[in-house]
């Protein structure tokens, strides 16, 4: 499973980024999380704002940090 | 490190016709200039019409949306059923009594005037979510 953070590195990316990995490791699946941080990547995605989560390559969350249990529930679905 | 990177505009994303009309174009040019105007941000409605997933969820999970139709054609309006993107603001320029024609020398008022619109609009959507907000003729219908 790939999972991607789209945000250029403000607080509310860095959050979203630890709640995803919070979520990963409590979920015990195996989930690379990659953290997208170049502009042109994130415009390429269409996302409208960041941070994003993109899992498995469908997006899940667009401009908003995602709580840990929509997290668990989007990977272990 | 970004400061904020998350949207500007207070997450209201801007959907409008571009199309072969002055009301298509003013539909555009009003979305351009409110986005340049800190008030929303336009963005891509063939994104949309093309299905790509992350222009598609955008739609869908933004706070605000507007819709801006050049005319009674509805395409913008289409673009968004067919893809799945609940309807929730929508101007229709030709509804706010500006009549469609070929001449692409957009009347600033007119412009103006849509720009208006779309904002009365949005202001009474924050006042009563859920249903849609229509703009026609300059007042709102539930």
């Amino acid at each position: 499973m790939e999972i991607k953070v789209l945000g250029p590195g403000c607080a509310k990316c860095q959050k979203t980024e630890q709640v995803v990995k919070e979520a990963v490791a409590e979920s015990g699946i195996d989930a690379q999380v990659v953290k997208v941080t170049d502009t042109m990547e994130i415009a390429k995605s269409g996302v409208f704002g960041t941070p994003a989560v993109i899992v498995d390559g469908q997006v899940k969350a667009v401009g908003k940090v995602p709580s840990k249990q929509d997290v668990l529930k989007w990977i272990k679905k | 490190m970004a400061e904020e990177c998350c949207v500007s505009g207070g997450n209201i994303m801007i959907l409008s016709c571009s199309g072969g009309s002055n009301v298509g174009q003013l539909a555009n040019q009003a979305a351009v200039e409110l986005t340049q105007e800190g008030f929303g941000k336009i963005y891509c409605l063939a994104g949309i019409g093309g299905r790509l997933a992350g222009f598609v969820q955008s739609a869908k999970e933004v706070d605000q949306l507007i819709v801006i139709d050049g005319c009674e054609i509805g395409c913008g309006k289409a673009t968004l059923e067919s893809a799945g993107v609940p309807l929730r603001s929508y101007l229709v320029v030709t509804e706010i009594g500006v009549e469609k024609n070929k001449n692409f020398k957009l009347e600033r008022e007119e412009v103006e005037k849509v720009k208006e619109t779309v904002k009365n609009v949005l202001k009474e959507s924050s006042f009563s979510p859920g249903a849609p907000n229509m703009a026609s003729g300059g007042s709102c219908c539930a």
